[in-house]
């Protein structure tokens, strides 16, 4: 790994281009203020990890950005365009940011690769052969190129995640979400599910991710967002957010999860 | 010295033991016997008493419907003469009639040709792997209009009436009409109901709770009579029509029950994965949501549509001669009275045949669309 990382860095750039800008945002649920004040700047290029305690707002958070949750307050912007209520952009926005999920949510009627060449073909209007040869690729990518004709119930778990990141792959996304991608994963196969990601990191994706492994966040990102009670507490790069940090409810987190 | 006394020889690295075959009266039909029929002393007696009852009734029932029954006969007594069991002479006299009601003879050949065009229209349909299955399912999509045209006439062919309509035939045009059409429209009802729109929210919400809250006959009446009074004086509304398009509502109406609940089934994860993506919503209803929530459904679908096929006998309630109607017609000739039971019977066949074919149908789809397990 550590040679693979050696060439990786030369390539993990960050540009100065700017992919997500998201001003005063607020997110109520009802009467409950999940999201308060985010402020937040992400460029081309960046891999950020987002952590906190459960109900901390990280997920309500990410799932922002590409419009599954509504915001009430503030601004975001996407690649330059601006969510709001308006359909065009949401499925503009949609269209160039991939999201892989906690249970993966794959379409159980498809094969694997249907699953991978939906979009494509409905969303691109990309001929089916095209979108199954970029299919094919980026399921060569993930290492399950044999499992291309079988049903996701099939599969294991990482394997299905594996086809989840596959599938947001084939639209050429510019940027990835990945909500919790390893939660629900057993311990053997979480491994196999974080190499594509570092080696998605390596390719230079711009990537926003919400989870709790803490040797993933040191080995790519390359800043921590710290979210409690619907707010960035801290953010800062890895290695002085793990070594140096500044406020108590980081302190007392970081020392819960790195406890075991 | 390992390996002695008590453990047998061990032939095998550990960890690659072969897979053995499994011991002599766990699989085959003594097995089968031994689980099902005579596990236990309560087995053993409801088996003998099942054994015992079907004794009793089969023979005697054989007896009636086929070793005994006549087939040929001029009038009752005649069959009467010629053996106890079933008067089938008389549906044979009939069978015409059952089956065409009071078409005329001479166009019969219309109705015969259009049943075979159904079975050509439905086989694509029905049968994923045909070859040329987009030609025939555009013939498909043209059959509505092709039969229209044959069972009613005009356009060079001698036009006949629909109050000619009746027996079999008649039952087949409101069964097959109602599924066709209350299927996409109960889809749509149902996804109407979970529309964001409130105004069609409502509207199909509405018509769903009242549409099911009224029972079919009173929809029939209403059809038959009540409707003359809405419509402008001097509009001619075809009482068949009419029917059909009652028919289809109310089984459109629980079809979207039946088609909300298999939405509901459809996790929100689902839902979730097609916008991150970026289908618009038809396009993640009709490639995602609608084919996982339909399987769901395929049991309640195909409830529905079996109720729908046997509720068609109503139609005899508002003077139209669907077999039940027809029957009771033939039941008055004085040659051949008393023969109801040889009538209801041969009915109740019919309506048993279509509908079971139906049923396995659907089992077959159901095991057709399992993709492993469900996310």
């Amino acid at each position: 790994m550590t040679d693979h990382e050696a060439q990786g860095a030369a390539s993990m750039q960050v540009s100065d281009q700017e992919m997500i800008r998201i001003n005063d945002m607020h997110k109520w649920y009802g009467q409950f203020h999940v999201l308060k004040n985010i402020n937040l700047n992400v460029k081309a290029g960046e891999r950020i990890v987002v952590c906190g305690p459960s109900g901390s707002g990280k997920s309500t958070l990410i799932r922002c950005m590409n419009r599954l949750e509504e915001h009430q307050r503030g601004e975001i912007w996407v690649d330059g365009v601006e969510l709001t209520s308006d359909l065009k952009n949401i499925e503009q926005i949609r269209r160039e940011v991939g999201m892989v999920f906690q249970h993966f949510n794959l379409f159980p009627h498809l094969t694997v690769l249907e699953n991978c060449t939906l979009a494509p073909i409905w969303v691109r209007k990309m001929p089916k052969a095209e979108a199954e040869d970029v299919a094919r690729a980026y399921l060569e990518r993930v290492k399950i190129p044999e499992q291309a004709d079988k049903f996701p119930g099939q599969l294991s778990g990482g394997q299905q995640q594996r086809v989840a990141i596959a599938r947001s792959l084939c639209m050429n996304p510019k940027i990835m979400l990945f909500d919790e991608p390893t939660s629900a994963l057993d311990p053997e196969m979480i491994k196999e599910v974080l190499d594509v990601m570092i080696e998605l990191a390596h390719d230079g994706m711009t990537m926003l991710c919400v989870t709790h492994e803490m040797g993933f966040a040191k080995t790519v990102a390359n800043r921590v967002i710290f979210m409690d009670g619907g707010e960035i507490i801290e953010e800062n790069e890895p290695q002085e957010f793990f070594n140096n940090p500044q406020s108590e409810r980081t302190q007392e987190f970081l020392s819960q999860i790195l406890a075991h | 010295m390992p390996n002695t006394s008590n453990a047998p020889t061990q032939s095998y690295v550990p960890g690659e033991h072969p897979d053995l075959k499994p011991p002599i009266g766990q699989t085959g039909i003594l097995l089968w016997l031994r689980k099902n029929l005579f596990s236990s002393t309560f087995n053993v007696v409801l088996t003998l008493v099942t054994l015992y009852f079907l004794y009793l009734v089969i023979p005697p029932l054989v007896n009636w419907l086929f070793l005994d029954a006549v087939f040929q006969a001029g009038s009752r007594d005649e069959c009467r003469a010629l053996g106890e069991g079933a008067c089938w002479g008389f549906i044979d006299k009939r069978l015409g009639q059952f089956t065409y009601g009071f078409y005329p003879i001479e166009e019969r050949w219309r109705v015969n040709l259009t049943f075979l065009l159904l079975v050509i229209a439905v086989l694509p349909v029905l049968w994923e792997k045909m070859p040329k299955r987009r030609l025939m399912l555009g013939f498909s999509l043209v059959f509505p209009f092709v039969s229209a045209w044959l069972l009613l006439g005009g356009f060079g062919l001698e036009s006949v009436n629909t109050d000619q309509f009746g027996g079999f035939m008649l039952t087949m045009i409101i069964g097959v009409t109602g599924i066709v059409f209350s299927l996409p429209m109960g889809i749509l009802l149902a996804l109407g109901r979970q529309s964001q729109l409130h105004f069609i929210r409502w509207l199909c919400t509405g018509f769903i709770e009242f549409i099911r809250g009224v029972p079919l006959i009173t929809l029939l009446f209403v059809a038959s009579t009540m409707l003359n009074y809405f419509l402008p004086p001097g509009t001619t509304f075809d009482l068949l029509l009419r029917v059909l398009i009652m028919v289809t509502i109310f089984s459109a109406a629980y079809i979207a029950e039946v088609v909300r609940g298999g939405l509901q089934a459809v996790p929100k994860g689902q839902h979730e994965a097609a916008d991150a993506m970026g289908l618009k919503y038809w396009a993640s209803m009709r490639l995602i949501v609608l084919p996982q929530a339909l399987k769901i459904s395929i049991p309640g679908i195909v409830n529905t549509f079996i109720g729908l096929f046997k509720d068609s006998t109503l139609v005899v309630i508002i003077g139209l001669l669907d077999p039940l109607g027809i029957g009771r017609a033939s039941l008055s000739d004085s040659k051949w009275q008393g023969l109801a039971t040889e009538v209801y019977v041969f009915i109740a066949i019919f309506f048993f045949i279509c509908c079971f074919s139906m049923s396995r149908y659907s089992i077959y789809l159901e095991n057709k669309l399992h993709t492993g397990h469900r996310i």
